[in-house]
Protein backbone atom coordinates (compact mmCIF):
# COMPACT_ATOMS: atom_id res chain seq x y z
CA UNK A 1 0.00 0.00 0.00
CA UNK A 2 1.17 3.48 -1.13
CA UNK A 3 1.88 6.10 2.41
CA UNK A 4 1.58 9.27 2.57
CA UNK A 5 5.31 10.94 2.22
CA UNK A 6 4.58 12.93 5.48
CA UNK A 7 4.46 10.37 7.95
CA UNK A 8 3.17 12.22 10.65
CA UNK A 9 0.04 12.79 8.22
CA UNK A 10 0.18 9.21 7.95
CA UNK A 11 -0.43 8.39 11.01
CA UNK A 12 -2.91 11.18 12.20
CA UNK A 13 -4.79 9.30 9.65
CA UNK A 14 -4.06 5.78 11.02
CA UNK A 15 -5.28 6.90 14.39
CA UNK A 16 -8.21 8.25 13.11
CA UNK A 17 -8.66 5.09 11.57
CA UNK A 18 -8.00 3.16 14.55
CA UNK A 19 -10.40 4.92 16.80
CA UNK A 20 -13.45 4.88 14.85
CA UNK A 21 -12.74 1.25 14.83
CA UNK A 22 -12.63 1.36 18.22
CA UNK A 23 -15.17 3.40 18.95
CA UNK A 24 -17.50 0.97 16.07
CA UNK A 25 -16.78 -2.18 18.74
CA UNK A 26 -17.57 -0.25 21.85
CA UNK A 27 -21.17 0.38 20.08
CA UNK A 28 -21.44 -3.28 19.23
CA UNK A 29 -20.97 -4.08 22.62
CA UNK A 30 -23.23 -1.87 23.96
CA UNK A 31 -25.86 -3.19 21.68
CA UNK A 32 -24.97 -7.16 22.31
CA UNK A 33 -25.24 -6.51 26.18
CA UNK A 34 -28.79 -4.44 25.97
CA UNK A 35 -29.75 -7.44 24.18
CA UNK A 36 -28.58 -9.89 26.45
CA UNK A 37 -29.93 -7.43 29.18
CA UNK A 38 -33.53 -7.73 27.71
CA UNK A 39 -33.26 -11.89 26.65
CA UNK A 40 -32.02 -12.34 30.49
CA UNK A 41 -34.23 -10.20 32.19
CA UNK A 42 -30.82 -9.04 33.63
CA UNK A 43 -31.12 -5.09 35.07
CA UNK A 44 -27.74 -5.23 36.43
CA UNK A 45 -26.35 -5.88 33.00
CA UNK A 46 -28.57 -2.95 31.85
CA UNK A 47 -27.54 -0.71 34.28
CA UNK A 48 -23.37 -1.43 33.64
CA UNK A 49 -23.97 -0.96 29.99
CA UNK A 50 -25.74 2.49 30.35
CA UNK A 51 -22.62 3.60 32.06
CA UNK A 52 -20.61 2.63 28.68
CA UNK A 53 -22.66 5.28 26.65
CA UNK A 54 -20.41 8.06 28.43
CA UNK A 55 -16.74 6.86 26.27
CA UNK A 56 -19.40 6.15 23.66
CA UNK A 57 -19.62 10.24 23.77
CA UNK A 58 -16.21 10.92 24.64
CA UNK A 59 -15.14 8.73 21.66
CA UNK A 60 -17.64 11.43 18.82
CA UNK A 61 -16.05 14.47 20.69
CA UNK A 62 -12.56 13.22 20.65
CA UNK A 63 -12.91 11.92 16.75
CA UNK A 64 -14.45 14.92 15.65
CA UNK A 65 -12.15 17.35 16.80
CA UNK A 66 -9.10 15.14 14.93
CA UNK A 67 -11.34 15.72 12.01
CA UNK A 68 -11.54 19.36 12.60
CA UNK A 69 -7.72 19.66 13.07
CA UNK A 70 -6.56 17.29 10.21
CA UNK A 71 -9.56 19.62 8.07
CA UNK A 72 -7.41 22.62 9.47
CA UNK A 73 -3.90 21.48 9.10
CA UNK A 74 -3.93 19.13 6.33
CA UNK A 75 -6.59 20.26 4.19
CA UNK A 76 -7.16 16.63 3.05
CA UNK A 77 -7.85 15.61 -0.70
CA UNK A 78 -9.30 12.79 -2.72
CA UNK A 79 -9.41 9.38 -0.51
CA UNK A 80 -8.35 11.33 2.58
CA UNK A 81 -10.91 13.99 1.98
CA UNK A 82 -13.98 11.09 1.61
CA UNK A 83 -12.58 9.24 4.65
CA UNK A 84 -12.81 12.61 7.07
CA UNK A 85 -16.14 13.45 5.59
CA UNK A 86 -16.87 9.87 6.31
CA UNK A 87 -15.38 10.03 9.47
CA UNK A 88 -17.59 13.08 10.70
CA UNK A 89 -20.79 10.99 9.50
CA UNK A 90 -19.80 7.61 11.37
CA UNK A 91 -19.35 9.39 14.62
CA UNK A 92 -22.75 10.75 14.44
CA UNK A 93 -24.29 7.19 13.66
CA UNK A 94 -22.04 5.38 16.13
CA UNK A 95 -23.01 7.39 19.13
CA UNK A 96 -26.76 7.65 18.09
CA UNK A 97 -26.31 3.74 18.00
CA UNK A 98 -24.95 4.09 21.66
CA UNK A 99 -28.04 5.91 22.62
CA UNK A 100 -30.43 3.48 20.92
CA UNK A 101 -28.21 0.67 23.80
CA UNK A 102 -28.94 3.18 26.81
CA UNK A 103 -32.97 3.05 25.48
CA UNK A 104 -33.12 -0.61 25.08
CA UNK A 105 -31.40 -1.20 28.31
CA UNK A 106 -33.68 1.19 30.24
CA UNK A 107 -36.28 -0.85 28.70
CA UNK A 108 -34.78 -3.89 29.88
CA UNK A 109 -35.17 -2.89 33.33
CA UNK A 110 -38.76 -2.30 32.98
CA UNK A 111 -39.49 -5.16 31.66
CA UNK A 112 -37.47 -7.11 33.79
CA UNK A 113 -39.74 -5.57 36.79
CA UNK A 114 -42.37 -7.24 34.84
CA UNK A 115 -43.52 -10.83 34.51
CA UNK A 116 -42.34 -12.38 31.21
CA UNK A 117 -43.70 -11.93 28.03
CA UNK A 118 -44.52 -14.44 25.17
CA UNK A 119 -41.19 -14.67 23.27
CA UNK A 120 -41.41 -12.95 19.98
CA UNK A 121 -39.79 -14.73 17.31
CA UNK A 122 -39.36 -11.51 14.97
CA UNK A 123 -37.77 -9.55 17.92
CA UNK A 124 -34.95 -12.10 18.35
CA UNK A 125 -34.20 -12.69 14.62
CA UNK A 126 -33.95 -8.69 14.42
CA UNK A 127 -31.67 -8.35 17.36
CA UNK A 128 -29.32 -10.45 15.69
CA UNK A 129 -29.51 -9.25 12.60
CA UNK A 130 -28.92 -6.23 13.55
CA UNK A 131 -25.93 -6.49 15.43
CA UNK A 132 -24.58 -8.86 12.77
CA UNK A 133 -24.73 -5.49 10.29
CA UNK A 134 -22.88 -3.99 13.03
CA UNK A 135 -20.18 -6.12 12.92
CA UNK A 136 -20.36 -6.38 8.89
CA UNK A 137 -20.20 -3.02 8.13
CA UNK A 138 -17.30 -2.54 10.60
CA UNK A 139 -15.67 -5.26 8.69
CA UNK A 140 -16.43 -3.05 5.30
CA UNK A 141 -14.96 -0.05 6.64
CA UNK A 142 -11.41 -1.53 7.84
CA UNK A 143 -11.33 -3.61 4.49
CA UNK A 144 -12.66 -0.70 2.15
CA UNK A 145 -15.18 -3.52 0.57
CA UNK A 146 -18.04 -1.25 -0.67
CA UNK A 147 -19.61 -4.86 -1.96
CA UNK A 148 -20.14 -5.90 1.51
CA UNK A 149 -20.93 -2.22 2.46
CA UNK A 150 -23.81 -2.78 -0.28
CA UNK A 151 -24.49 -6.28 1.30
CA UNK A 152 -25.57 -4.50 4.72
CA UNK A 153 -27.65 -2.17 2.79
CA UNK A 154 -30.04 -4.89 1.31
CA UNK A 155 -30.08 -6.78 4.59
CA UNK A 156 -31.92 -3.88 6.27
CA UNK A 157 -35.47 -4.78 4.45
CA UNK A 158 -35.14 -7.70 5.90
CA UNK A 159 -34.67 -5.77 9.06
CA UNK A 160 -38.02 -3.47 8.27
CA UNK A 161 -39.44 -6.90 7.48
CA UNK A 162 -39.04 -8.41 10.83
CA UNK A 163 -40.50 -5.03 12.14
CA UNK A 164 -43.76 -5.15 11.08
CA UNK A 165 -43.97 -8.58 11.69
CA UNK A 166 -43.27 -7.93 15.43
CA UNK A 167 -45.55 -5.10 15.48
CA UNK A 168 -48.18 -7.16 14.24
CA UNK A 169 -48.00 -9.90 16.76
CA UNK A 170 -47.31 -7.87 19.60
CA UNK A 171 -50.67 -6.09 18.68
CA UNK A 172 -52.87 -9.03 18.46
CA UNK A 173 -51.30 -10.02 21.86
CA UNK A 174 -52.18 -6.84 23.67
CA UNK A 175 -55.86 -6.95 22.39
CA UNK A 176 -56.26 -10.48 23.52
CA UNK A 177 -54.89 -10.21 27.05
CA UNK A 178 -55.53 -5.81 28.38
CA UNK A 179 -52.92 -6.91 31.29
CA UNK A 180 -50.15 -7.09 28.93
CA UNK A 181 -50.36 -3.41 27.70
CA UNK A 182 -47.67 -2.22 29.95
CA UNK A 183 -45.28 -5.15 28.58
CA UNK A 184 -46.82 -4.49 25.01
CA UNK A 185 -45.54 -1.05 25.16
CA UNK A 186 -42.19 -1.84 26.17
CA UNK A 187 -41.86 -4.26 23.43
CA UNK A 188 -42.99 -2.13 21.04
CA UNK A 189 -40.41 0.02 21.63
CA UNK A 190 -37.95 -2.43 21.55
CA UNK A 191 -39.06 -3.62 18.34
CA UNK A 192 -38.97 0.48 17.49
CA UNK A 193 -35.48 0.69 18.71
CA UNK A 194 -34.13 -2.35 16.87
CA UNK A 195 -35.39 -1.01 13.68
CA UNK A 196 -33.13 2.44 14.29
CA UNK A 197 -29.99 0.29 14.96
CA UNK A 198 -30.80 -1.04 11.22
CA UNK A 199 -31.26 2.42 9.70
CA UNK A 200 -28.08 3.44 11.41
CA UNK A 201 -26.11 0.73 9.90
CA UNK A 202 -27.29 1.15 6.86
CA UNK A 203 -26.68 4.79 7.51
CA UNK A 204 -22.60 3.45 8.15
CA UNK A 205 -22.64 1.31 4.71
CA UNK A 206 -23.96 3.64 2.73
CA UNK A 207 -20.77 6.03 4.50
CA UNK A 208 -18.29 3.26 3.48
CA UNK A 209 -19.59 3.21 -0.07
CA UNK A 210 -18.88 7.19 -0.69
CA UNK A 211 -15.50 6.56 1.50
CA UNK A 212 -14.58 3.25 -1.15
CA UNK A 213 -16.17 4.26 -4.69
CA UNK A 214 -16.86 8.28 -3.84
CA UNK A 215 -20.91 7.53 -5.02
CA UNK A 216 -22.95 9.00 -2.96
CA UNK A 217 -26.00 6.59 -2.67
CA UNK A 218 -28.32 8.15 -0.17
CA UNK A 219 -31.45 8.50 -1.53
CA UNK A 220 -30.99 6.79 -4.63
CA UNK A 221 -34.64 5.87 -5.02
CA UNK A 222 -36.12 9.69 -3.77
CA UNK A 223 -33.47 11.29 -6.24
CA UNK A 224 -33.75 9.32 -9.03
CA UNK A 225 -37.96 10.31 -9.09
CA UNK A 226 -38.85 12.76 -11.35
CA UNK A 227 -39.50 16.24 -10.13
CA UNK A 228 -43.45 16.51 -8.26
CA UNK A 229 -43.63 12.67 -7.70
CA UNK B 1 0.80 46.95 -38.69
CA UNK B 2 -2.69 47.62 -38.50
CA UNK B 3 -3.66 45.61 -41.06
CA UNK B 4 -1.82 42.52 -39.87
CA UNK B 5 -3.31 43.06 -36.24
CA UNK B 6 -6.77 43.65 -38.07
CA UNK B 7 -6.35 39.91 -39.52
CA UNK B 8 -6.47 38.62 -35.85
CA UNK B 9 -10.25 38.69 -34.27
CA UNK B 10 -9.49 41.51 -31.64
CA UNK B 11 -12.43 41.00 -29.54
CA UNK B 12 -12.09 38.44 -26.96
CA UNK B 13 -15.52 37.15 -26.50
CA UNK B 14 -17.33 38.05 -29.47
CA UNK B 15 -17.03 35.05 -30.89
CA UNK B 16 -17.28 32.51 -27.68
CA UNK B 17 -19.54 34.94 -26.03
CA UNK B 18 -22.24 32.69 -26.23
CA UNK B 19 -20.67 29.40 -26.00
CA UNK B 20 -18.81 28.78 -22.87
CA UNK B 21 -17.29 25.44 -22.64
CA UNK B 22 -17.02 24.60 -26.16
CA UNK B 23 -13.74 24.13 -26.72
CA UNK B 24 -11.22 27.24 -27.16
CA UNK B 25 -7.91 25.54 -27.85
CA UNK B 26 -7.67 21.81 -28.92
CA UNK B 27 -3.94 20.44 -27.96
CA UNK B 28 -3.90 16.78 -30.76
CA UNK B 29 -0.65 14.81 -29.98
CA UNK B 30 1.46 17.49 -28.77
CA UNK B 31 4.99 16.59 -27.85
CA UNK B 32 7.81 19.32 -26.99
CA UNK B 33 11.33 18.34 -25.92
CA UNK B 34 14.59 20.26 -25.30
CA UNK B 35 17.26 18.48 -27.53
CA UNK B 36 17.13 14.51 -27.07
CA UNK B 37 15.26 15.39 -23.49
CA UNK B 38 11.40 15.09 -24.56
CA UNK B 39 9.39 16.44 -21.35
CA UNK B 40 6.23 16.88 -22.99
CA UNK B 41 4.80 13.47 -24.56
CA UNK B 42 1.87 13.50 -27.02
CA UNK B 43 -0.76 15.73 -25.09
CA UNK B 44 -4.29 15.51 -25.94
CA UNK B 45 -6.47 18.07 -24.39
CA UNK B 46 -9.15 20.17 -25.04
CA UNK B 47 -9.57 23.80 -23.46
CA UNK B 48 -12.78 25.01 -22.52
CA UNK B 49 -13.72 28.72 -23.54
CA UNK B 50 -14.61 31.15 -20.81
CA UNK B 51 -13.77 28.36 -18.21
CA UNK B 52 -10.22 28.20 -16.24
CA UNK B 53 -7.91 24.76 -16.71
CA UNK B 54 -5.74 24.44 -13.98
CA UNK B 55 -2.17 22.04 -14.57
CA UNK B 56 -0.89 20.21 -11.60
CA UNK B 57 1.97 17.58 -11.18
CA UNK B 58 4.94 17.34 -9.95
CA UNK B 59 8.11 19.82 -10.81
CA UNK B 60 9.73 18.48 -14.23
CA UNK B 61 6.77 16.58 -15.09
CA UNK B 62 6.18 19.07 -18.08
CA UNK B 63 3.21 21.78 -17.28
CA UNK B 64 5.52 25.14 -18.16
CA UNK B 65 6.81 23.62 -20.76
CA UNK B 66 3.14 22.27 -22.07
CA UNK B 67 1.92 25.70 -21.65
CA UNK B 68 4.45 27.32 -23.02
CA UNK B 69 3.61 25.61 -26.71
CA UNK B 70 0.02 26.96 -26.37
CA UNK B 71 1.72 30.48 -27.31
CA UNK B 72 4.48 29.08 -29.09
CA UNK B 73 6.60 30.56 -26.54
CA UNK B 74 8.67 27.10 -26.37
CA UNK B 75 10.46 27.38 -29.71
CA UNK B 76 12.13 30.66 -28.19
CA UNK B 77 14.49 28.14 -26.20
CA UNK B 78 17.46 27.23 -28.01
CA UNK B 79 17.01 23.66 -29.00
CA UNK B 80 13.86 23.52 -28.58
CA UNK B 81 11.38 21.50 -30.60
CA UNK B 82 7.40 20.64 -30.92
CA UNK B 83 5.47 18.30 -33.14
CA UNK B 84 1.81 17.77 -33.00
CA UNK B 85 -1.29 20.35 -33.31
CA UNK B 86 -2.24 23.12 -31.26
CA UNK B 87 -5.72 24.54 -32.34
CA UNK B 88 -7.40 27.98 -31.60
CA UNK B 89 -10.74 28.23 -32.72
CA UNK B 90 -10.27 25.20 -35.45
CA UNK B 91 -6.86 26.79 -36.92
CA UNK B 92 -3.32 25.11 -36.30
CA UNK B 93 -0.71 27.96 -33.95
CA UNK B 94 1.83 26.18 -35.98
CA UNK B 95 0.12 25.93 -39.55
CA UNK B 96 1.99 28.03 -42.09
CA UNK B 97 1.89 31.30 -42.21
CA UNK B 98 1.03 32.34 -38.34
CA UNK B 99 2.93 35.01 -37.05
CA UNK B 100 4.15 34.23 -32.99
CA UNK B 101 4.28 37.81 -32.13
CA UNK B 102 0.60 38.46 -33.61
CA UNK B 103 -0.84 35.03 -31.83
CA UNK B 104 0.51 35.89 -28.67
CA UNK B 105 -1.77 38.71 -28.45
CA UNK B 106 -4.62 35.94 -28.31
CA UNK B 107 -3.10 33.91 -26.22
CA UNK B 108 -1.11 35.96 -23.79
CA UNK B 109 0.74 34.80 -20.69
CA UNK B 110 1.68 35.76 -17.08
CA UNK B 111 4.70 34.10 -15.36
CA UNK B 112 5.55 32.92 -12.04
CA UNK B 113 7.48 35.97 -10.73
CA UNK B 114 6.21 39.62 -11.88
CA UNK B 115 8.22 40.74 -14.12
CA UNK B 116 6.85 44.62 -14.94
CA UNK B 117 9.53 46.90 -16.42
CA UNK B 118 10.84 48.63 -13.22
CA UNK B 119 11.74 51.83 -14.21
CA UNK B 120 9.12 51.95 -16.41
CA UNK B 121 6.38 53.58 -15.73
CA UNK B 122 3.13 51.65 -14.27
CA UNK B 123 0.76 53.70 -16.99
CA UNK B 124 3.99 52.63 -19.80
CA UNK B 125 4.00 49.05 -18.24
CA UNK B 126 0.41 48.44 -19.52
CA UNK B 127 0.84 49.76 -22.97
CA UNK B 128 4.36 48.13 -23.73
CA UNK B 129 2.70 44.92 -25.57
CA UNK B 130 0.59 47.44 -27.23
CA UNK B 131 3.82 49.71 -28.44
CA UNK B 132 6.13 46.44 -28.93
CA UNK B 133 2.92 45.20 -31.41
CA UNK B 134 2.81 48.57 -33.04
CA UNK B 135 -0.80 48.22 -32.30
CA UNK B 136 -1.26 50.92 -30.39
CA UNK B 137 -2.40 53.42 -32.80
CA UNK B 138 -4.78 55.59 -32.93
CA UNK B 139 -6.51 54.14 -29.71
CA UNK B 140 -6.93 55.91 -26.54
CA UNK B 141 -3.69 55.26 -24.57
CA UNK B 142 -5.65 56.91 -21.04
CA UNK B 143 -8.76 54.01 -21.93
CA UNK B 144 -6.57 51.20 -22.07
CA UNK B 145 -5.02 51.92 -19.21
CA UNK B 146 -7.51 52.43 -17.15
CA UNK B 147 -9.64 49.43 -19.02
CA UNK B 148 -6.56 47.39 -18.34
CA UNK B 149 -5.97 48.49 -15.16
CA UNK B 150 -9.55 47.84 -13.57
CA UNK B 151 -9.69 44.57 -15.31
CA UNK B 152 -6.58 43.06 -13.69
CA UNK B 153 -8.00 44.95 -10.28
CA UNK B 154 -5.57 47.71 -9.59
CA UNK B 155 -6.99 50.69 -10.72
CA UNK B 156 -8.00 51.97 -7.62
CA UNK B 157 -4.60 51.30 -6.47
CA UNK B 158 -2.54 53.16 -8.89
CA UNK B 159 -4.73 56.12 -10.61
CA UNK B 160 -3.40 58.29 -8.80
CA UNK B 161 0.12 57.23 -9.38
CA UNK B 162 0.29 56.25 -13.06
CA UNK B 163 3.90 57.89 -14.05
CA UNK B 164 5.45 55.98 -10.71
CA UNK B 165 7.46 53.48 -11.97
CA UNK B 166 6.29 49.29 -12.04
CA UNK B 167 9.08 48.65 -9.78
CA UNK B 168 7.95 50.80 -6.77
CA UNK B 169 4.65 48.41 -6.69
CA UNK B 170 4.46 45.17 -4.08
CA UNK B 171 4.97 41.89 -5.69
CA UNK B 172 1.23 41.30 -5.72
CA UNK B 173 0.56 44.55 -7.45
CA UNK B 174 3.36 44.27 -10.01
CA UNK B 175 1.74 40.86 -10.86
CA UNK B 176 -1.93 42.46 -11.29
CA UNK B 177 0.23 44.93 -13.36
CA UNK B 178 1.99 42.07 -15.61
CA UNK B 179 -1.79 40.74 -15.84
CA UNK B 180 -3.09 44.29 -17.06
CA UNK B 181 -0.13 44.27 -19.39
CA UNK B 182 -1.49 41.08 -20.69
CA UNK B 183 -4.92 42.08 -20.72
CA UNK B 184 -4.06 45.25 -22.80
CA UNK B 185 -3.68 43.45 -25.93
CA UNK B 186 -7.28 42.05 -25.67
CA UNK B 187 -6.08 38.16 -25.74
CA UNK B 188 -8.28 35.92 -25.97
CA UNK B 189 -6.54 33.16 -23.88
CA UNK B 190 -4.58 33.78 -20.80
CA UNK B 191 -1.64 31.54 -19.44
CA UNK B 192 -0.80 31.88 -16.10
CA UNK B 193 2.54 30.31 -14.99
CA UNK B 194 2.36 29.90 -10.98
CA UNK B 195 1.08 33.27 -11.14
CA UNK B 196 1.14 33.42 -7.55
CA UNK B 197 3.98 31.32 -5.99
CA UNK B 198 6.25 34.45 -5.42
CA UNK B 199 2.82 36.08 -3.56
CA UNK B 200 2.04 36.40 0.51
CA UNK B 201 -1.91 34.91 0.59
CA UNK B 202 -3.61 38.27 0.71
CA UNK B 203 -2.07 38.61 -2.66
CA UNK B 204 -2.95 35.15 -4.13
CA UNK B 205 -6.52 35.93 -2.72
CA UNK B 206 -6.81 38.95 -5.11
CA UNK B 207 -5.41 37.28 -7.80
CA UNK B 208 -7.42 34.32 -7.47
CA UNK B 209 -10.40 36.55 -7.07
CA UNK B 210 -9.27 38.36 -10.73
CA UNK B 211 -9.47 34.96 -12.10
CA UNK B 212 -13.06 34.44 -11.16
CA UNK B 213 -14.07 37.65 -12.75
CA UNK B 214 -11.89 37.29 -15.83
CA UNK B 215 -12.80 33.84 -16.25
CA UNK B 216 -16.27 35.93 -17.38
CA UNK B 217 -14.48 36.92 -20.54
CA UNK B 218 -11.05 34.67 -21.30
CA UNK B 219 -10.39 31.43 -21.39
CA UNK B 220 -7.58 30.83 -18.63
CA UNK B 221 -4.91 28.40 -18.26
CA UNK B 222 -3.26 28.30 -14.65
CA UNK B 223 -0.14 26.39 -13.89
CA UNK B 224 0.23 25.63 -10.15
CA UNK B 225 2.11 23.84 -7.63
CA UNK B 226 -0.61 24.30 -5.44
CA UNK B 227 -3.33 21.90 -4.96
CA UNK B 228 -5.50 24.07 -3.03
CA UNK B 229 -5.21 26.90 -5.39
CA UNK B 230 -5.95 24.74 -8.58
CA UNK B 231 -9.50 23.78 -6.38
CA UNK B 232 -10.32 26.96 -5.32
CA UNK B 233 -9.54 28.58 -8.67
CA UNK B 234 -10.29 26.06 -11.67
CA UNK B 235 -13.31 24.77 -13.48
CA UNK B 236 -11.15 21.63 -14.75
CA UNK B 237 -7.56 20.14 -13.78
CA UNK B 238 -5.49 18.05 -15.57
CA UNK B 239 -2.59 16.19 -13.68
CA UNK B 240 0.76 15.72 -15.33
CA UNK B 241 3.49 12.86 -14.78
CA UNK B 242 6.44 12.62 -16.46
CA UNK B 243 5.06 14.35 -19.50
CA UNK B 244 2.22 12.64 -19.87
CA UNK B 245 -1.60 14.05 -19.25
CA UNK B 246 -2.91 11.39 -16.76
CA UNK B 247 -6.46 12.82 -16.45
CA UNK B 248 -8.43 16.01 -16.63
CA UNK B 249 -11.60 16.03 -15.03
CA UNK B 250 -14.09 18.48 -13.36
CA UNK B 251 -12.21 20.18 -10.45
CA UNK B 252 -14.67 19.05 -8.08
CA UNK B 253 -14.55 15.34 -9.31
CA UNK B 254 -10.73 15.33 -9.56
CA UNK B 255 -10.18 16.71 -5.79
CA UNK B 256 -12.81 14.29 -4.11
CA UNK B 257 -12.26 11.15 -6.69
CA UNK B 258 -10.11 11.21 -9.11
CA UNK B 259 -10.29 8.15 -12.19
CA UNK B 260 -6.60 7.66 -11.60
CA UNK B 261 -4.77 5.83 -8.78
CA UNK B 262 -1.37 8.24 -9.56
CA UNK B 263 -3.88 11.26 -9.18
CA UNK B 264 -5.18 10.19 -5.99
CA UNK B 265 -1.44 9.34 -4.69
CA UNK B 266 -0.45 12.95 -6.29
CA UNK B 267 -2.87 14.47 -4.70
CA UNK B 268 -3.04 12.79 -1.24
CA UNK B 269 0.84 13.81 -0.80
CA UNK B 270 1.53 10.03 -1.14
CA UNK B 271 4.76 10.50 -4.05
CA UNK B 272 8.50 9.73 -2.62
Amino acid sequence: MVRHTDREYEGELRELNDRILKMAGRVEAMVSRSVRALVERDPDLARATILLDESVNADEVEIDEQCQSILARRQPLAGDLRFISCALKMVTDLERIGDIAVNLCERAIELAREPALTPIAELGQMALLVQEMLKEVADAFTARAADRARAVIRRDDMVDELYHGALRTMLSLMSQDPRALQRGIHTLAVAKFLERIGDHATNLAEEVVYLVDGKDIRHAGKRAAPPGV
Amino acid sequence: MSTAAAAVPSTPAADDAKRPGRAKMEVRALSAAFGSNQVVRAIDLDIEARRVLAIIGPSGCGKSTFVRCLNRMHEITLGATVTGQVLLDGEDLYGRGVDPVLLRRRVGMVFQKPNPFPTMSIKENVLAGLRLTGTLGGTDAARVVESALTSAALWDEVKDRLDAPGGSLSGGQQQRLCIARALAVEPEVLLMDEPCSALDPIATARIEDLIHVLRERYTIVIVTHNMQQAARASDTTAFFLHGELVECSPTERLFTHPRDRRTEDYITGKFG
